[in-house]
């Protein structure tokens, strides 16, 4: 199976020739205000409901 | 010249189940490894058990301050009890404390550590779906991506960078305290509120990390309280007379995939500049700890810190001069260090672009730094519902934003700019990096797995029937490569054949 897999790598490089050749677009003002509108419908749908007990219980111990 | 800057991130995740009031950390964390583990197809064989890690190398209580006494500090406990598998991509997944913890196999450079950071987000979310599958109709578990609870713990996305043993640590303490303070206006990851005694919700609204709010001292061994920014564990991992492994232990975990590659890549730049002895402007602080909450609480990035010299510097004005630097070096030192020209020249344009941007207009950055996305969500969402910081609805944002799961997760919705396929990162979850010894250690999981009795960072154990147990070393992390051993796992068909074939 090792060979199969040797072939077909993971290969991060390839998607640093694309990042350079596609650099982040730079938006327009009203571009990213409508982006945020259609962001905060969505939110409004996923948002945990009960936001006050949702966060109260999120309570993470014994960590680095 | 500085050694290749191998690198390493392990994540401790945020844990919930939700549908009981009866459920402990430390069992759900359990169940959730052994969930992922025992439903990958091959690798695993016959074996009914995760392979297990080998703990024999372990000792996170050596302290990098050898003159010391040994009493000075409390070394961490080991918990060798707790589930704690390899992955066959090089990784460990296992239980740390009372969290789920994985960590990547060793990378080669920035955007290496990016893909198998990423991998590892899926993997968290492929586990929560086949813990769910085990555990009760009604009950789900969750992961989050971040460093706190905003109640005042903390746990950690740790960083390793392998550094020459010959660099003195005194200068690794000059030299990169100043940048871990500073490089947080670009790997913060934002939170809602303050942790600090005495402070309150109105005092900071908002800050750039997670994280800076559980540090309190300059230099130590501590990482679960009194933690420092320059962190001493010193275990290796690897040949100890010519390595030492810095453990990073001051960044936010990252959900912006450009924060990842620039928090591990200008830190990779600033080491491989303090072995070439190319760092002239360390620009020393003149108190650490608390410049380091300052730089977190301030949204401007204006505010003056000040330095050893009595004079004062923007945390801007010392990113840009570091980066200054940083471009000087790689004209005379060049950039393999740091995983050639494409990945080094990437790592400083975009340094350059998003400081540029954090200076004009931070909005301009929300689809490369975590906390600019955070901020631009929250300041639409309270302008829309006319709320104030103090709304629960925007805590439960705040940490929403870090949620795993993709049905909920808000930075999953944030329009941040990726860098890796997440085709490549799917693959990244079982196949290992080429680059380093990981692809050794991923290759034999994949093939001889059931040979392989147990494994850790710098050795594999094998059982070869009637033999003792031969431990294979891997005290090199650069070796172990797909052009070094690719060819002898290509054509070993046994594990015997294999440990001949290398001589071990």
């Amino acid at each position: 199976m090792a060979e199969r897999e040797q072939i077909k790598k993971p290969s991060p490089r390839r998607d640093a020739a694309k990042a350079e050749q596609a650099p982040a677009k730079s938006e327009s003002g009203e571009k990213l205000k409508a982006d945020l509108d259609d962001l905060l419908d969505e939110i409004d749908d996923v948002l945990e409901t009960n936001a006050e007990d949702f966060v109260k219980s999120y309570i993470q111990k014994g960590g680095q | 010249m500085a050694l290749p800057k191998i690198v390493g991130i392990e994540t401790e995740l945020g844990i919930m189940v939700r549908g009981t009031s009866e459920w402990n950390p430390v069992s759900a964390s359990s169940l959730l490894i052994n969930a992922y583990v025992g439903n990958q197809p091959g690798g695993l064989d016959d074996r009914t058990s995760p392979i297990a890690w080998d703990f024999v190398d372990e000792m996170p209580g050596a302290d990098a301050r050898d003159y010391l006494p040994p009493e000075f500090a409390m070394p961490p406990e080991i918990e060798t009890h707790l589930v704690n598998a390899v992955l066959t991509n090089g990784a460990r997944y296992y239980v740390d404390h009372a969290h789920p913890e994985i960590s990547t196999p060793e990378c080669r450079d920035a955007l290496s550590i990016v893909l198998y950071d990423r991998a590892a987000e899926l993997i968290a979310v492929e586990s929560m779906v086949q813990a769910d599958a085990a555990l009760p109709p009604g009950q789900e578990l969750i992961l989050y991506k971040d460093n706190s609870d905003r109640k005042g713990n903390a746990y950690g996305t740790h960083e390793n960078y392998l550094l020459d043993r010959l660099l003195p640590f005194g200068q690794i303490i000059t030299g990169a305290t100043t940048h871990f303070v500073t490089r947080q206006i670009f790997t913060g990851s934002g939170k809602v509120g303050t942790e600090l005694p005495g402070l309150t919700q109105q005092d900071i609204p908002y800050q750039l990390t997670q994280r800076a709010e559980h540090f309190e001292e300059e230099v130590g061994l501590e990482t679960t309280l009194k933690r420092p920014i320059i962190n001493t564990r010193d275990e290796p991992h690897a040949d100890s007379q010519r390595y030492r492994r810095l453990h990073v232990i001051v960044g936010d975990a990252n959900l912006a995939q450009v924060a990842t590659f620039l928090k591990v890549g200008t830190s990779s730049i600033l080491f491989a500049m303090l072995e070439d002895h190319a760092l002239e402007r360390m620009h020393p602080l003149a108190d650490p700890v608390p410049t380091m909450h300052q730089v977190s609480h301030d949204l401007t990035l204006r505010a003056p810190l000040e330095m050893d010299n009595g004079k004062t510097m923007t945390a801007l004005e010392v990113q840009f001069d570091l980066l200054a630097q940083a471009k000087e070096w790689s004209q005379s030192h060049g950039l393999e260090s740091v995983g050639g020209d494409e990945v080094g020249n990437m790592i400083l344009e975009r340094w350059e672009q998003v400081l540029t941007g954090l200076e004009s207009d931070p909005d301009s950055v929300a689809a490369q730094v975590d906390w600019v996305a955070k901020k631009r969500i929250l300041e639409g969402f309270r302008e829309r519902h006319d709320c104030d910081w103090d709304d629960p609805r925007l805590r439960a944002l705040d940490l929403q934003y870090h949620d795993l799961r993709p049905t909920k997760s808000l930075a999953a919705r944030a329009g941040l700019e990726t860098l890796v396929d997440d085709v490549d990162a799917l693959e990244a979850c079982h196949e290992p990096p080429e680059d380093t010894r990981a692809y050794f250690r991923g290759k034999c999981l994949q093939k001889f797995a059931s040979s392989v009795v147990a494994a850790n960072w710098d050795s594999i154990v094998f059982d070869v029937g009637d033999d003792p147990l031969r431990r294979v070393p891997m005290l090199e992390p650069g070796r172990g490569t797909v052009e070094h051993v690719g060819a002898i796992l290509e054509e070993a068909s046994t594990v015997n054949e294999l440990l001949d074939k290398l001589g071990a």
